[in-house]
């Protein structure tokens, strides 16, 4: 188990002192100007070194993303925008870093826009999270006020801003170029790429979308090491993450946890092992409503990162938004919700999309009740075929591979309750 | 799901001192020209102040921000968290509804809901106190199941406390968010398993029921001067540091403007620019037939009918009768019909060779005197006449002949 020196989130319950002084004393904002000085070279290859992967879902090596800025600017300003709009079901650990461990954001927003050559740092909250933003606001006005932000931004020599922008209610302003249209006070539709917001993004110009989570642990990653950040976790996987279970665990949280720990070892030092026993254990979903669910007997050893979850389970880790169920859940029941949530966030800009999401959901509800072919469970598989890859986002994608998960480990239970229903049926009539 | 403005709407909108001067201050944070990146927390504003986003409100924001009111509508319509219709008058309750929840105990929220407000959701209650509507995710997916209610969540529910809850909202009686089943945040309900260092002196609630308690504005119509918005990144000198020290940010490009109004504004740019071509024909005279010929070979690539107007008239050669052999059917000029074969042989014009070597200004007399602007270079006069004065036939010749519409005449 990690230890808790090795924490970077030390304050992710909010039980230490929440100010900036508490979280001075817990080591953040430690020579920042320092770091600054030492270039923008040395922190994006010290993040490269890290191997720290995009901590929103995707997994994209960060520093990587960080040198497709452009080195000098050519007379347009560039900028970081922080996703906080943390809608992905099962996901709520950024939630934890802005209202009680809000600092480590903030220093990380100003060295990630050092590295960027970004004087402006937009960050981009969802709308719900009201009171985050309020504890958020409180902690970026104390850091003018120290002169940790504005004009010499602590003492580095770089002048920089933090704004707090937040979004309404579309799960789609997740998605970045969606994100940068919605900043710029329109629809949240996603844009085509290219051109990829690094050249043309917020207002035209170059910008870098980043997870909080993956901003957030910048400062401490640069204080102690990259050697200290990959030393956790397996080779391409490294560093330490935030997990969030939910569903049917005995004690539901957010941890922080090395990469690569097994779903056994995360569930019972932090969850209190599955409500009624591993036996019990049917589904899980290791990363978001967006990936794939598994069966519950090849969770058990499964290790939590993204290449095992990806290469031996078929699913991903996506945001580590652990979804457990156990076998009272009705399991047809709890995807079909999620197609639902796709229907609704569709943002109708592609077709595949607006119509497949609504067409999957109501074959979905049918399955539900087991009122469908036997056939329908193939032609479902198609249809999320059709939408998958065929449209500007990675939304339609997101909204068939549930379902593909579904069909491909619980076909049987689809079957026997579509046998069910028909039996059933059978037996009315023959009464009649 | 429809989104459309509510059938019954208040007659205005205004901020409240405090809320205007913290919606002036949103807009400091985006660059100049850039105002309209604020719409979404200004609109969350009015929304706050009103309870719903009254179309008042919306115009309102849209001549605050310099937008159209329908980009506003399309915003407002756009992002679910607006209602767009009236809510309840103590709250209206967002129960998250998604996976995490749903399988936590969401639909015995849900059923509390329907049975205490309203059977549908978005209709308020009885007494007009509550409304509510199911929600996606709200992103406390380890506190499940949960609700929002104004500015706060309320985790860990069960019916029970959640009927409880709306009791006491209802009755006006003091709540405090966060998790209900006395958990702290979002830690292991049965005691930590990291960071069990300062567990004991933990101040009494997280940070977002902290925040609620202390302000108290949980349920109550935002006034503006709960949490004022500071703006310490505008300097004493009234510089924004960071954005001075970056280069400008380029100007929004112009939106596409509705076809309507492009086809006004290349009207009134079309003059101008057409001028020149035209001139260029001017200098043919009717005496240079290769001049008319060349025109004659591509007459689409010569824009100027439009541009009538503004060349120079000059009158054409002209006949008193028709030549010997008579007078050439004009009628089967596509275009024209007896009566404008009448005015032309009143013009002294007879016969296809005569309109085939029009210039431009010949064209602009014989179009001022027609009076049916354009039309010579719309039906292509020339090109037909050029083609039928050389024995050749055009299509609508052929049919004309063929069909003895002006039988009676010819």
């Amino acid at each position: 188990m990690l230890k808790d020196q090795d924490r970077i989130f030390t304050n992710l319950y909010g039980m230490h002192e929440r100010t900036l002084a508490g979280a001075q004393k817990r080591g953040h904002w430690d020579g920042t100007a320092g770091l600054i000085e030492k270039g923008r070279d040395w922190i994006i290859q010290t993040m490269k070194d890290s191997g720290l992967r995009g901590r929103g879902g995707a997994g994209f090596p960060t520093g990587l993303k960080w040198s497709f800025m452009p080195k000098e600017s050519d007379g347009r300003p560039a900028y970081l925008v922080i996703n906080a709009d943390e809608s992905e079901p099962g996901t709520c650990k950024d939630r934890e870093i802005m209202r009680h461990d809000p600092h480590t954001l903030i220093e990380g927003a100003l060295i990630a826009s050092f590295a960027m050559n970004a004087h402006t740092c937009y960050i981009y909250l969802r709308g719900e999270y009201i009171r985050e933003r309020e504890a958020l606001q409180a902690a970026i006005d104390e850091c003018y006020d120290k002169g940790l932000l504005g004009k010499n931004a602590a003492g580095s020599g770089w002048d920089f801003d933090v704004f707090l922008h937040h979004g309404a209610g579309a799960y789609i302003c997740g998605e970045e170029t969606a994100l940068i249209e919605s900043l710029e006070g329109k629809k949240g539709m996603p844009r085509m790429k290219p051109p990829f917001p690094a050249g043309a993004g917020l207002y035209g110009c170059p910008t870098t979308v980043n997870n909080v989570e993956s901003i957030a642990v910048v400062p401490t990653i640069l204080r102690r090491g990259a050697e200290w950040f990959a030393g956790f976790g397996r080779q391409n996987n490294a560093g330490t993450k935030l997990f969030a279970i939910s569903g049917h665990v005995n004690n539901p949280c957010v941890v922080e946890e090395a990469m690569s720990i097994s779903f056994e070892e995360l569930i019972e030092k932090h969850c209190g092992g599955i409500r009624g026993g591993w036996d019990n254990l049917l589904a899980v979903i290791p990363g978001g409503s967006s990936v794939p669910c598994v069966r519950g007997e090849k969770m058990r050893d499964a290790i939590m990162d993204f290449d095992y979850l990806r290469g031996e389970l078929g699913s991903g880790l996506g945001t580590a938004a652990v979804i457990v169920m156990d076998k009272q859940t009705d399991i047809i029941k709890a995807i079909w919700r999620l197609s639902k949530f796709y229907k609704h966030e569709s943002c109708g800009q592609c077709t595949p999309c607006r119509e497949g999401t609504g067409w999957m959901m109501r074959v979905m509800d049918r399955l539900v009740r087991g009122e469908a072919e036997l056939e329908e469970i193939d032609m479902l598989w198609d249809v999320t075929k059709q939408v998958e890859g065929h449209t500007i986002c990675a939304l339609g994608d997101a909204a068939a591979w549930p379902i593909q998960g579904l069909i491909r480990n619980f076909r049987e239970e689809i079957e026997d309750r579509i046998k069910a229903q028909k039996t059933g049926r059978v037996g009315v009539m023959a009464a009649e | 799901m429809l989104r459309r403005l509510h059938h019954e709407q208040p007659d205005s909108f205004a901020f409240t001192p405090a809320n205007q001067a913290w919606a002036e201050a949103q807009i400091t944070k985006y660059p100049e020209g850039r105002q309209a990146s604020a719409v979404i927390p200004i609109l969350w504003r009015a929304q706050e102040q009103e309870g719903w986003v009254t179309k008042p409100a919306l115009e309102y924001v849209a001549d605050m921000l310099g937008m159209a009111y329908i980009r506003v509508l399309e915003v407002a319509s756009f992002y679910f968290m607006f209602q767009l219709q009236p809510t309840g008058s103590v709250a209206h309750i967002q129960v998250c509804g998604t996976t995490s929840c749903m399988i936590c105990g969401a639909e015995d929220l849900i059923a509390v809901c329907k049975d205490k407000i309203a059977a549908k959701p978005h209709t308020l209650s009885a007494d007009g106190k509550f409304s509510w509507e199911e929600v996606e995710c709200l992103g406390s997916c380890t506190n499940a199941p949960m609700a929002q209610i104004g500015k706060d969540y309320y985790e860990d529910l069960t019916a029970a406390s959640f009927t409880k809850l709306i009791d006491d909202l209802a009755a006006g009686k003091a709540v405090v968010p966060g998790p209900q089943n006395g958990r702290y945040a979002a830690e292991p309900k049965s005691g930590l398993t990291s960071l069990k260092d300062y567990d004991a002196d933990k101040p009494q609630y997280n940070a977002s029921a902290a925040l609620a308690t202390e302000l108290g504005d949980g349920v109550k119509r935002i006034q503006g001067d709960e949490v004022p918005l500071l703006t310490p990144w505008v300097g004493k000198d009234g510089v924004v540091a960071g954005r001075a020290a970056a280069e400008p940010t380029p100007a929004a490009p112009e939106r596409p403007k509705p076809a309507a109004k492009q086809a006004e504004d290349a009207k009134k740019e079309a003059a101008p620019k057409k001028k020149a071509p035209v001139k260029k024909s001017d200098a043919a005279t009717p005496a240079q037939p290769e001049a008319a010929a060349a025109k004659v070979t591509e007459p689409k690539a010569e824009p100027k009918a439009e541009a009538t107007e503004t060349v120079e008239e000059k009158a054409p050669e002209t006949l008193t009768a028709a030549r010997e052999g008579g007078a050439d059917d004009l009628k089967l000029l596509k275009g024209v019909g007896p009566k404008l074969e009448q005015t032309l042989n009143e013009l002294g014009f007879f016969h296809f060779d005569q309109i085939a070597k029009w210039t431009g200004a010949e064209v602009a007399w014989v179009d001022a005197r027609l009076k049916f602007k354009g039309r010579i270079e719309r039906d292509g006069w020339i090109d037909q006449a050029k083609q039928l004065a050389s024995g050749e036939e055009t299509e609508f010749a052929k049919s004309a002949k063929k069909d003895g519409r002006y039988k009676d005449k010819s």
